[in-house]
């Protein structure tokens, strides 16, 4: 039998997880129609007077994408839990940190890629201005990889935990409000058309020490909850 | 003394309410913590007594078998 | 260098250690605070801007600093109960987060009484208030998921990993508040980023520091006394003492 190198095993676990989701595609879709209804109760809720809400469109859609993110949660361990295949990923001669980047890499293929894409539709719909756009992808692009690696986090704490997804949000959101002010703090002065690149420089960076990191918890609740 | 009298005290150069209102709830809120702490304990206390009792009844029940005699293997 | 620390992984050693200590800590705890209240209330002249205002800083400071030390504390305990498995350490940290909330919700509450006469209302989102409330939500976090579930040693273990992804963010979070408050409001001075505090208020402050530190470490004593009892039951020790006691 020929070993597998650590790089095979981390794509064939993505392309698992990757085809699993496309059978189960509404799992993928529903928090992004979510985040779209979300989005809409704003101006419905406020007015639709478009400075207001050019004013708060940074906060709401990141706000948005915060709570879209935590839905997504459900799915990336608990399946596999409990059918005994995490088990089976502990026992790999790989890192379990290591394994572990494959399924936060999916649940960012499948909830903050498509944050990204879909952000300049948010953007017409709270009447962002135009400068403001590219900033907003580009926020959504450096934050929500970090959004998913802090989720694993919580999901991998709360899989013993029966209905533990109020509780995943409760222990997630105050770690994500460091990502929350850069983001938008970047978002707004583009669209004012002042400089984004110190708020985009340690956006970048908690992004970078949270991904880092965060698979060492994340591979600590696993096997904390697998035994 | 940084008051000439009680009055002034009390009244802390007409803050009094916010001074007094601070000092009285993390009073309550601390205190709350501690007193927490000696009824659950109180609680600890009780249990405990409840296990040594179960204790010494399954250990009395033990002893009343073996002396009635090993033969005899009747549930209870 | 750490040998004698050896005997205290086992938890009836740690009781009577704690045991021991707890009366002096107590002690400490009442002289340090009532000497440092009444000396901030009483003596402690008044502020040339605030008036008598100002004498919520004797609780609202040393709240705030050790309800953030209580933080760090238990996530040290956490990384020590990670690390080498030691059930006393597992044990402390639901003894440390209620005390570590409760000094946070005076924090916050001493903050925000102090706003009214400061700046008008009873709440508003300055840089220290929001990083306590924050904080406040890291403990509620650590102590939901503790309780949520049934095995005590699981528990504390997760809340152990969340305790210390949450330290690892606490500066985090604390840097982007301050800066965030900066951005929205300009620059507010409150009276601790002035550069120096008259010795006459330094000092009472400094008593009432320690005896925050004091009463933080005598609670947290107290906690882990019962949560020991508390898994212990079982044993003859623990209920002899309870007997005792």
């Amino acid at each position: 039998m020929s070993q597998l190198s650590s790089r095979q095993i981390w794509v064939t676990l993505l392309k698992r997880d990757l085809r699993i989701a496309a059978r189960r595609r509404s799992d993928a879709l529903n928090p992004l129609l979510f985040l779209l209804m979300v989005v809409t109760l704003f101006p419905l809720g406020i007015g639709p007077g478009p400075d207001i809400l050019a004013r708060i469109a940074p906060g709401i859609i990141w706000v948005a994408a915060l709570l879209a993110s935590l839905l997504g949660l459900e799915r990336l361990f608990r399946d596999d839990f409990q059918d005994g295949t995490l088990e089976q990923l502990c026992l790999l001669p790989q890192p379990l940190a290591f394994t572990v980047t494959a399924k936060i890499a999916v649940h960012w293929l499948l909830s903050g890629l498509p944050l990204v894409i879909l952000s300049p539709v948010l953007a017409l719909l709270l009447s962002l201005p135009l400068q403001g756009w590219w900033a907003l992808a580009l926020t959504l692009l450096l934050g929500t990889p970090a959004l998913s690696a802090l989720g694993a986090i919580g999901a991998a704490l709360t899989l013993q935990v029966q209905r533990g997804s109020s509780l995943v949000s409760l222990i997630l959101i105050p770690l994500f409000i460091p990502l929350l002010i850069f983001a938008t703090a970047a978002v707004e002065n583009a669209s004012m058309g002042l400089a984004v690149h110190g708020q985009l420089a340690i956006l970048a960076a908690i992004s970078v020490l949270t991904v880092t990191l965060a698979p060492l918890a994340v591979a600590a609740g696993i096997r904390m909850s697998v035994n | 003394m940084a008051f000439d009298s009680f009055t002034d005290f009390v009244a802390m150069g007409g803050y009094g309410l916010y001074v007094w209102l601070s000092f009285f709830l993390s009073f309550v809120v601390l205190a709350g913590v501690a007193l927490e702490t000696l009824l659950a304990k109180r609680q600890l206390a009780k249990k405990s007594k409840q296990l040594q009792q179960r204790q010494e009844r399954l250990a009395r029940r033990k002893a009343s078998r073996a002396e009635v005699g090993d033969g005899n293997e009747s549930k209870t | 260098m750490w040998r004698w620390l050896h005997p205290y992984a086992k938890p009836e050693a740690t009781y009577h250690l704690l045991q021991k200590l707890l009366p002096w800590f107590v002690a400490l705890t009442l002289v340090t605070l009532v000497t440092g209240v009444i000396w901030g209330l009483a003596f402690a002249p008044g502020d040339y801007q605030q008036g008598d205002s100002y004498r919520i800083i004797f609780l609202h400071v040393p709240s705030a600093i050790f309800s953030m030390g209580a933080y760090m504390g238990m996530a040290i305990m956490g990384a020590v109960a990670l690390i080498w498995q030691i059930k006393t350490a597992e044990w402390s940290i639901p003894a440390i987060a209620p005390v570590g909330a409760a000094l946070t919700v005076v924090a916050l509450l001493t903050g925000a009484i102090w706003g009214k006469p400061m700046w008008g209302t009873w709440w508003v989102w300055d840089a220290r208030l929001t990083s306590e409330l924050i904080l406040l939500f890291l403990y509620v976090g650590v102590m939901a998921l503790y309780f949520a579930f049934d095995d005590a040693r699981t528990g504390a273990k997760a809340a152990a990993i969340l305790s210390l992804v949450g330290v690892i963010n606490l500066p985090i979070i604390h840097f982007s508040v301050e800066w965030w408050n900066t951005l929205h409001q300009g620059a507010t001075i409150t009276k601790f980023e002035q550069p120096s505090i008259a010795t006459s208020m330094l000092i009472p402050l400094l008593i009432c520091l320690a005896g925050f530190a004091f009463l933080t470490v005598s609670l947290v004593m107290m906690r882990l006394k019962n949560e020991i009892l508390r898994h212990e039951l079982h044993r003859p020790w623990a209920q002899q003492r309870l007997e005792q006691d």
